[in-house]
């Protein structure tokens, strides 16, 4: 592989990208062959094709790459990186890309971005995901209406024993808090 | 007489100078190392003025020993050894450092690449003043040819050669010569039947009274070198004589046996347990296949030996080894269809309608299994729609990285002959179109015009689960349509997989057997990529057509013409010299023991009953050097690797060992100088 | 044989039919599992979201926390099985990350060397480590006429997969096939069913949902099996929602292949979780496989 010296070429968009994927080199051998925007099970959702977005990245296209909701419509089925003739890892570049338009707060998956926070939220409160908590959470305030639409999901839920009103908590909650806090820390997230 | 050397540091324009201070090496080197009578830095030592400069240095400056530090041997040892030679200096006291390959071209930092540059160039200097004169074998060339392989590349081969008044050995496999182009129907880009032009080569062949045919068969060993090769042939019992059978084909068409062709047919065709694989075989000769013959299997029938009006089945047939002394070897092997159950997203095997593209070939083939007539796998219905897709296992880093570089076109041939044989509409789903040569772009646009659709991504699946009524008891081929960045969903009713060329499946074997590499592909590998195409590292073994890379059939016809002259040319000089790079054993010293009359890979040691001493056949060995080492008496040596030279080289590749702790380098422990004449 | 066992959150709860039968059927096949003791939520795709490093601080608790006695730990859910597997390749694969890693986790005072804990699926371990012979030993009630649909996801056959082929996987197929069942062809079966997008784009959802309970309705399936809580609860919760939206009238039960294997085995179906399923697969049982109802 011929590599161009890192003095001679200004860091582009791509170059974020690829330092922010583990294995990320191999995003620069894309051809455009479409495997992965054929595969893409949510494809037809997005605004663009996994592929489109790599063509963009190349571009240097960073606004509409970063507005795009493609990255939030992932997910993570890996259908697109198990075909890969490239042997890119597309869909932990999906997770580059959701990381990236975070940390800039340009994240536009309407509530996709929305949803993560409010799962890692109880999963930094408690330890363990609060099925009720997130749902009742989430849609309390991400869109109320949807709310009385998923009343009957949740009651036949519970009524099977399926959805708890009160959470688990883990018994050294300190301990997982410490270990996330020095995380954040070390990530630069807040 | 004391050793004078001179030293020539090659720039190689800035192929070297740029990442090396060839100036600073050369410097260096006149001034460190010892016995050094000249050191110079040159643009382009392989230029006839850097040649000349060795040249005058060696008469003018009483050099003795020459040392190039430039590109690989494998490039320019010849030129330098030549210059040398020409000057009155005997070549083999010529040594070449390798600063290019394994310095400027893999290293980017100038004092660490000028540094190793330095214990290159010592490295061949301390051992060259060790080397001995020495002499090249010459050897008479045998003007028979061996030519492995009976497709198209290597018919070719033997064709020119036996015009050519020389007598050829044509070694195949299978039962018929023929390869690949028997079993197509028509040829892109002109369209031509591919039985029309074959077969009248393949008859030419089969008559041919220069030409020894030995079909059926395979290489078992070769043994000597360029000139004055042995070759062991096993001709696989075909359980019909030969020189009785007629070839009328009685036994054929009696036998009751009846077993699915995978091999001619794909298939998708059957064929009797004793069989020609198609009628225009050459020889016509059949063979009886044991594993589905049902004497072999249960004892019983011998059907064809009571039809055969010649007398010639013989169940007790044995396989034979034949001996054959030629003087040089074209590989002619072809190549072999990737496995497309690789890829389960694409269905082979699983999903009915779906074809590999050899079976599609065998399909539209008049003498094919429905005579032609393209319909599906039912035997009757008339597809209405099929969709061809490429790059299945080329282009893959999972599978093969290559492009197959021939499917791209024989997809529009298949594109082509569905158009003209039915109403169905085709859709070719690619990711690059490579039509690259003559009349290639032509057959693009013809295709166009005449309405074969073309979309462009690689398919993501094909699936049985229909979506809409629309698609109910279609294959739907998944893709993105990457020039609208669109999913797109096709529904068709036959879908035909463009699969990879890929090597054979023993070509490591066969070049071992040969002396050839295969490259990180599998791919046997010229001795230059651009002007050395069809000669390989191994002196008097040629390659031709596919088994060097994937072609098409002119190019492998020009592989296999080519090769042909190259042997000729061996052929007019009549005699070779070739490396006197082999092992003597000293006979003083030699105990007798035998030893290495076994460990020889060549078989190239024989035992002097007589005096009691192994002898080595100059012939046959081959310089590896493995006798050297297991001889216990150290009595063998190994000409241009004795151990002093060798050690000697070691002590040069560290000239600064130690001096970061400020000491000498320290004298490496060796034993037995004493074997070195 | 003895494995650490990490049932994830889903298992708790929503999903506990998995986890109570996973008990039962290791009990039979004598697989002792251990659960890790105060284990974590491995946080799903959605730490991987917001920030590799915590995400995979998070998950490596639980591999820190495996009994060190043992060197395998068994996760029947899709995604916390990934989370699982890929942390550790990833700490392997890349040192350095590895390092920092260890560096959040001792701010708790844990640590896990990479490749120390060998995760499977549970799938995986029923196939390899107990195998044909010793299964269909214990089948006391085949499957017969049962026509079951196979259903495997995408996070357990790809990517980081090892047992079974990622397009076109057949581990659960010759499961069933030792039971007795009649293992329909399901083209679908390691197709997505959708995952949290019924939280974000619920007609995408929906699609994805209908299309696997289609195809399985196609191909005859009495039912579908499951090995992903995600899974079962998509195609099994949001049934009755798919049939609103689209005027469709599926009514296919969705159950965890456990389940079924501890049927099979002559486990009692209330020892089993069956009845926590939203469409019911009693009527299922009661017309095809006499004696195996409530
Ligand atoms: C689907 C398809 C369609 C194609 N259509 C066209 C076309 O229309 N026009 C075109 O120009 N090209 C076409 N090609 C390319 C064409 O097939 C090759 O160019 C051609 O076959 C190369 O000829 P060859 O003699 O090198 O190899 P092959 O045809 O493969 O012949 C090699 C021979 O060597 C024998 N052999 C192999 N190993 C051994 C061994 N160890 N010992 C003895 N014998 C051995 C084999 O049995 C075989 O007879 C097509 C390729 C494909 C895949
Ligand atoms: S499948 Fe791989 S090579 Fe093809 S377009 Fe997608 S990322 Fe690029
Ligand atoms: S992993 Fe994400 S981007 Fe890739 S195919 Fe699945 S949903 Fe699409
Ligand atoms: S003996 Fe074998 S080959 Fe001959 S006719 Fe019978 S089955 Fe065929
Ligand atoms: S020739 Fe065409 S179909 Fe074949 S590998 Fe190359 S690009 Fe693909």
């Amino acid at each position: 592989m011929i590599t161009i010296p890192a003095d001679k070429r200004g860091l582009t968009f791509l170059d974020d990208v690829v330092a922010e994927t583990p294995g990320g080199e191999r995003l620069v051998h894309c051809m455009q062959c479409g495997s992965c925007g054929g595969s893409c099970p949510n494809g037809p959702d997005m605004d663009h094709t996994p592929r489109t977005l790599f063509a963009l990245i190349e571009a240097g296209q960073r606004d509409r790459v970063l507005k795009s909701n493609t990255m939030w419509r992932c997910v993570s089925c890996y259908s697109c990186t198990s075909r890969c003739p490239q042997n890119i890892p597309i869909t932990d570049v999906m997770y580059a890309l959701k990381r990236i338009s975070l940390r800039e707060g340009v994240a536009n998956g309407s509530d996709a971005p929305a949803l993560a926070r409010t799962f890692t939220g109880l999963l930094d409160k408690y330890g363990r995901s609060f099925e009720f908590g997130l749902a009742s959470r989430y849609y309390l305030f991400n869109k109320p209406l949807s709310m009385l639409k998923m009343g009957p999901l949740g009651l036949s839920m519970f009524t099977k024993g399926r959805m708890s009103l009160i959470p688990t908590k883990i018994r050294q909650l300190g301990q997982l808090q410490a270990i996330i806090k020095k995380a954040k820390e070390m990530g630069g997230e807040a | 007489m004391p050793e004078k050397v001179g030293i020539y540091v090659c720039h190689c324009g800035s192929n070297i100078a740029g990442t090396i201070d060839v100036e600073e090496v050369a410097k260096w080197a006149g001034e460190n190392i010892d016995d050094v009578a000249v050191a110079r830095d040159y643009k382009f030592m392989c230029s006839s003025l850097g040649q000349k400069m060795i040249e005058e240095d060696i008469q003018q400056k009483g050099l003795n020993r020459v040392v190039v530090a430039a590109c690989s041997p494998s490039l320019h040892e010849k030129t330098f050894r030549r210059a040398c030679q020409n000057a009155g200096m005997n070549p083999y006291l010529f040594q070449m450092a390798n600063i290019r390959e394994q310095i400027s071209w893999v290293c980017q930092d100038k004092e660490v690449g000028t540094q190793k540059a330095k214990a290159l160039v010592c490295a061949a200097a301390e051992r060259v003043k060790r080397h001995k004169p020495l002499e090249p074998m010459k050897v008479k060339v045998n003007p028979a040819t061996l030519v492995v392989g009976g497709g198209i590349a290597g018919l070719q081969a033997t064709l020119e050669l036996a015009d050519a008044g020389y007598h050829v050995y044509l070694v195949e496999r299978e039962p018929s010569i023929g390869g690949h182009m028997a079993q197509f129907d028509k040829t892109f880009p002109t369209l031509d039947c591919s039985a029309c032009i074959l077969t009248p080569r393949m008859s030419e062949v089969g008559q041919h009274e220069n030409v020894t045919l030995l079909t059926y068969s395979e290489l078992e060993e070769v043994s000597g070198s360029v000139g004055e090769f042995k070759v062991k042939v096993r001709k696989k019992a075909r359980y019909v004589k030969e020189d009785l059978c007629t070839g009328c084909g009685i036994c054929v068409s009696k036998c009751p046996k009846k077993v699915v062709d995978h091999d001619f047919e794909a298939g998708l065709g059957h064929r009797p347990a004793i069989y020609t694989p198609f009628p225009q075989a050459v020889p016509r000769i059949p063979v009886i296949d044991t594993d589905s013959c049902i004497w072999f299997e249960r004892g019983k029938c011998r059907a064809c030996e009571k039809v055969c009006p010649t007398n010639a089945i013989d169940y007790e047939q044995e396989d034979e080894i034949v001996e054959l002394e030629v003087g040089n070897i074209i590989l002619a092997t072809g190549w072999k269809l990737f496995d497309c159950e690789k890829l389960p997203q694409y269905g082979h095997g699983r999903l009915p309608n779906v074809y590999t593209s050899m079976e599609f070939e065998r399909l539209c083939n008049a003498a094919g299994p429905t005579g032609g007539k393209i319909v599906l796998r039912d035997g009757k219905t008339e597809p209405e729609s099929v969709a061809i897709i490429h790059c299945v296992g080329s282009r893959d880093a999972r599978h093969n990285s290559y492009c197959s570089s021939v499917c791209c076109m024989a997809a529009m041939k298949f594109g082509h002959l569905v158009l003209e044989k039915t109403k169905a509409d085709v859709y070719s789903c690619y990711i690059d179109l490579r039509c690259n040569m003559k009349d290639y772009e032509e057959f693009y646009q013809r295709l166009l015009g005449e309405g074969m659709h073309f979309v462009r991504g690689k398919v993501a699946e094909v699936t049985e689960a229909s979506r809409t009524p629309f698609e109910n008891g279609k294959l739907v081929v998944q893709l993105e349509d990457t020039l609208l960045g669109r999913q797109r969903r096709i529904p068709v009713d036959m879908v035909i997989l463009m699969g990879a060329l890929e090597p054979q499946a023993d070509s490591k074997e066969m070049g071992l057997k040969c002396g050839l590499s295969c490259g990180t592909s599998g791919w046997f590998t010229e001795r230059h990529p651009k002007l050395d195409p069809v000669a390989t590292m191994t002196d008097g073994v040629f390659v031709a057509g596919a088994c060097q890379g994937p072609k098409d059939i002119p190019a492998s016809v020009a592989q296999g013409a080519a090769a042909a002259a190259r042997v000729q040319s061996m052929i007019a000089r009549g005699v070779v010299s070739i490396e006197p790079i082999v092992a003597s054993i000293d006979e003083d010293r030699c105990s007798g023991c035998r030893v290495c009359n076994n460990v020889c890979p060549y078989g190239a040691i024989d035992f002097n009953a007589e005096k009691e001493v192994s002898v080595i056949n100059t012939a046959l060995c081959k310089g590896c050097g493995t006798c050297v080492a297991a001889c216990p008496a150290n009595a063998i040596s190994g000409a241009h690797f004795t151990d002093e030279q060798v050690f000697a080289e070691i002590e040069g590749v560290l000239w600064d060992a130690g001096q970061d702790e400020g000491q000498a380098p320290e004298e490496p422990q060796r034993e037995a100088d004493s074997v070195v004449a | 044989m003895k494995y650490a066992y990490y049932p994830g959150c889903s298992l708790e709860c929503s999903s506990a039919a998995y986890d109570i039968s996973v008990r039962e059927v290791a009990d039979v096949l004598q697989l002792h599992l251990r659960e890790v003791d105060d284990w974590n939520c491995c946080g799903a795709t959605e730490y991987f979201s917001q920030d590799e490093l915590t995400a995979c601080s998070v998950i490596a608790r639980n591999l820190a926390l495996v009994d060190p006695q043992l060197d395998q730990l068994v996760a029947p859910c899709a995604a916390c099985y990934l989370n699982l597997k890929k942390t550790d390749h990833l700490m392997a694969e890349e040192p350095a990350f590895g390092a920092k890693v260890n560096e959040a986790l001792a701010a708790g005072g844990l640590h896990y060397d990479a490749g120390r804990v060998r995760v499977r699926h549970l799938l995986d371990v029923v196939y390899t480590d107990i195998g044909e012979t010793a299964i269909r030993d214990k089948v006391v009630r085949p499957l017969t006429g049962l026509k079951v649909a196979p259903y495997y996801g995408c996070q357990v056959v790809r990517p980081l997969n090892s047992f079974d082929n990622p397009e076109h996987p057949t581990r659960l197929d010759e499961l069933f096939t030792w039971l007795g069942a009649d293992v329909v062809n399901y083209p679908l079966k390691s197709h997505c069913c959708g995952g949290h997008m019924t939280q974000i784009s619920e007609a995408q959802a929906f699609e994805l949902i209908r299309r696997l309970l289609q195809c399985a309705v196609e191909n005859g399936a009495d039912m579908i099996l499951c090995m992903c809580p995600m899974c079962q609860l998509n195609l099994d919760a949001y049934q009755r929602q798919v049939n609103n939206y689209f005027s469709t009238s599926y009514n296919i039960p969705i159950v965890f292949f456990t389940q079924m294997l501890g049927l099979a085995f002559g486990i009692e179906p209330g020892k089993l979780g069956i009845g926590k399923e939203i469409i019911p697969i009693e009527p299922v049982l009661r017309a095809k496989l006499s004696g195996a109802t409530a």
